[in-house]
């Protein structure tokens, strides 16, 4: 452990802080709190700043110190709760959160709302406090430095109750020079009397040395107030003069084994919650582990498959059990990086409040199934999509109250955000009771911006999935809120990017439904194995939707396009994978070959021509990026059973490239089944 | 053998720099989030110097420094406390529940140490 370490814990600690912080502060604003909501907000800021502190963040301290102060008297109940406190509350822990992202990256965050924020907060503070706090002036010491001090000394009882020794004070002042010490006992009582907790004994000691008074004062630090303590300077000439004769000094041992019943205790029988911090790196290294067990697991069984079963006849059951283990370590390990998206969806209802303020608009937001756990890494990046679909459904999607009810809706709409797991997948749903997708506007900008061509017929689901085409918005007015055309297009971007999907169902006056599906672990995947030419490739399953080997009369060439299979009423472009790779000595007749068809965003979907099918099975993702550079229509590389490097197949980024050499997208009838 | 601290703070962090900072000076230093944890650990392993924090969830500073100088076997055993400005009266509560010594947060891990072995046995 070094000093990143520390820092780099500070900083996820800080942020988990604010994010309770948060959650206290929206309780606190629907009326939801209790008495332990107060105070775990001031912990929380009390801790950031605690650590702040340690890290010279003066900034950071400064602001979190105003609002520790403000929630004090909170906590105290010498100030109430309202509106006006909670937002300035809210608006100091968003800026302590751009001040620790800033402090994070290393960058210095302009000054800002700072200062005003820091005055508001204070003055807050002031109008139950009366005053403000004055600055605690820090005490000048005079650097007062002779040949020695004479240090008279009496205990009081308490010393000894907080387990202060005076034989440990004496060992400090040794440190600092020559100690010799004078006991005076006449305080002592007959043994018969002696109360074994009292004090009696009081001693003179002689520090010799040129010591700064203050460093003697240090010594008492922590017993001046139960003692009655003189420190005089001595004069050079008489040092250790005015002290008699030395006296050892074995310190009077207090005794402390009076019998207490141990009541206090007893509450600790209580369960204490267990849990241990462990380093993402860690994990990622077991994570990588049991992938390579995975592997080898593979190995072992297709090793086994080509002996004959009796000639070890244990050894395919051991391998199954060996199978099943496996998966259950694998789980078992996966679901240490896992975390329930609470942590992004309690951000939510307060950007639903301010913003349903901002734009004049009554919204309810009902959160469902936040315990959902999803990887670690998907649950960091879902913020931003999720913040533009709800800023959207918002801004675009709920009326004003006023047009609501003139449309027979309640005035207060409606926003559901929720989150359930299907089977390997985490869906995140975000629907609204607003006006829906306006189809017409859609088409209408669609064509003024030449998305589509001017005589295409689309279906509904098909118009509604061009919202995410890049560069689109239709928002009559371009909002602050919703920002302009940055859009639909970054979402979908960003939740590929996890692997996963987003699709959007709305009818026109009632409301949209947005769909994001994501992998549960980005780890590990299910795998397709299929081969062309010599090679074994892998094809995600989840973009898998069927796969066949076409009768040649399906199979329709287009001058210059390649060619389409026609699949119940519909066409679907091919892509002959050994094509778009230049693998040699592949099936090079679609007919003669399987045509696997996988669902993508942006072209529908996309017949991916292979010569064979091997089978499924988990593979391992291992990066190419980091050992060798990003190549377009390849996620990534496994390790097969047999040893053999095979590449993970992108889908996303092979229909880019399909729909680069094949211009066809948007109109072709199968793309709109790719939203359900 | 090495003295060993029981570092008592909800504050990770916190509990990190106490124990980074005193096992660089050779300390055996083992970790409680709060009173009521502190507790518990402290029953399977003893402390030579305990440092809390004051304010805490489930059980706090000053409550834990009554319950162990309740407890014959935690009677002597030197506690400091982590305070911080805004804990003037907190102080002076922890101080006549029992605390041997304070220190004001942030501290300077030269002066955590030279704190540590002042009140240490």
């Amino acid at each position: 452990m070094n000093f990143d370490h520390l820092r780099a814990t500070y900083f996820e600690e800080s942020a988990e802080l604010l994010e309770s912080a948060y959650e206290q502060l929206a309780a606190l604003a629907e009326g939801r709190a209790d008495a332990e909501t107060v105070h775990a907000l001031f912990r929380a800021i009390h801790s950031v700043k605690g650590g702040g502190g340690a890290f010279g963040f003066d900034r950071l301290v400064a602001l979190a110190h105003v609002m520790e102060t403000l929630l004090d008297l909170l906590r105290d109940g010498a100030l109430e709760f309202n509106a006006g406190l909670i937002t300035l509350l809210l608006r100091g822990t968003d800026l302590l959160a751009d001040m620790l992202s800033a402090e994070r990256a290393g960058e210095v965050l302009p000054e800002g709302e700072e200062a005003e924020l820091a005055a508001a907060l204070a003055q807050a503070a002031a109008v139950s406090a009366g005053t403000a706090h004055a600055p605690v002036a820090v005490g000048q010491v005079a650097a007062e430095t002779v040949s020695g001090w004479l240090i008279r000394f009496r205990p009081h009882p308490a010393m000894f109750r907080n387990a202060n020794e005076p034989l440990l004070l004496v060992r400090e002042l040794r440190r600092l020079g020559a100690v010799s010490a004078v006991a005076d006992l006449s305080g002592l009582p007959a043994l018969s009397q002696l109360e074994p907790e009292d004090a009696y004994v009081a001693w003179s000691f002689t520090l010799e040395g040129p010591v700064p008074r203050a460093k003697v004062e240090e010594v008492f630090e922590f017993v001046i107030d139960d003692c009655d303590l003189a420190i005089e300077p001595i004069a050079a000439d008489d040092a250790a003069s005015d002290v008699d004769a030395d006296v050892s000094i074995e310190g009077p041992q207090v005794a402390v084994a009076a019998a207490v019943p141990p009541g206090a205790m007893s509450r600790s029988e209580a369960p204490v919650v267990q849990s241990v911090r462990v380093d993402v790196g860690k994990v990622d290294r077991l994570v990588n582990l049991v992938g390579e067990l995975v592997i080898n697991q593979a190995m072992l069984v297709q090793l086994g498959s080509q002996l004959p079963p009796d000639l070890c006849p244990g050894l395919i059951g051991g391998l199954e059990t060996l199978s099943q283990h496996l998966r259950e370590l694998q789980e078992g390990v996966m679901a240490i990086r896992t975390q329930p998206v609470r942590s992004v969806f309690a951000r939510m209802p307060r950007l639903v409040r301010e913003l349903s303020a901002q734009l004049g608009k009554e919204v309810r937001l009902v959160i469902t199934g936040e315990a959902t756990e999803i990887d670690k890494t998907v649950v960091e990046q879902l913020a931003d999509p999720l913040i533009h679909l709800l800023r959207n459904a918002l801004d675009h999607g709920i009326e004003p109250p006023d047009v609501r009810e003139a449309a027979g809706k309640p005035r207060q709409g409606t926003v559901h955000l929720s989150a359930e797991q299907r089977s390997s997948r985490i869906v995140i749903e975000i629907s609204d009771d607003g006006r829906g997708i306006d189809r017409s506007r859609v088409l209408t900008r669609a064509r003024e911006r030449g998305l589509i061509a001017p005589d295409a017929v689309l279906s509904d689901a098909e118009t509604d999935e061009l919202i995410f085409l890049p560069s689109f918005s239709t928002a009559a007015t371009v909002s602050a809120v919703s920002g302009r055309g940055v859009g639909m297009d970054v979402v979908r971007r960003n939740i590929n990017a996890l692997g996963g999907r987003i699709a959007v169902e709305s009818r026109f006056g009632s409301g949209s439904r947005f769909l994001l599906s994501l992998p549960l672990t980005l780890a590990v995947m299910d795998g397709l194995v299929v081969t062309v030419g010599a090679e074994a490739l892998i094809l995600p399953i989840s973009a898998i939707v069927e796969s066949l080997r076409p009768p040649a009369a399906d199979i329709h060439a287009l001058p210059g396009r390649g060619a389409v299979l026609s699949i119940r009423g519909g066409y679907v472009p091919l892509l002959p994978l050994h094509e778009r790779l230049g693998i040699p000595g592949a099936v090079n007749d679609p007919a003669r070959a399987i045509v696997v068809i996988v669902e993508t965003d942006h072209v529908g979907r996309l017949g991916l021509v292979v010569d064979d099918l091997v089978g499924q099975q988990q593979v391992v993702v291992k990066s190419l990026e980091t050992n060798y550079g990003p190549i377009d229509g390849i996620g990534g590389a496994t390790i097969l059973g047999n040893g053999r490097v095979a590449l993970i197949m992108d889908i996303p980024g092979l229909a880019a490239g399909a729909s680069a050499t094949s211009p066809a997208p948007q109109a072709a009838p199968q793309s709109a089944a790719a939203l359900h | 053998m090495a003295k060993s601290v029981l570092t008592v703070d909800d504050s990770r962090t916190m509990r990190e720099m106490v124990a980074f900072t005193l096992r660089q000076a050779g300390y055996d230093v083992f970790e409680a989030e709060h009173g009521q944890a502190a507790i518990a650990v402290l029953k399977t392993k003893p402390a030579d110097v305990i440092i809390t924090d004051l304010n805490m969830p489930v059980m706090d500073g000053v409550a834990l420094i009554r319950a162990l100088r309740a407890d014959p076997k935690h009677r002597s055993v030197p506690i400091v406390m982590l305070t911080t400005e805004s804990d003037a009266n907190k102080k002076a509560e922890g101080k006549s529940a029992g605390a041997t010594g304070w220190l004001v947060k942030p501290f300077d891990p030269e002066r955590l140490i030279d704190v540590v072995k002042r009140i240490s046995p």
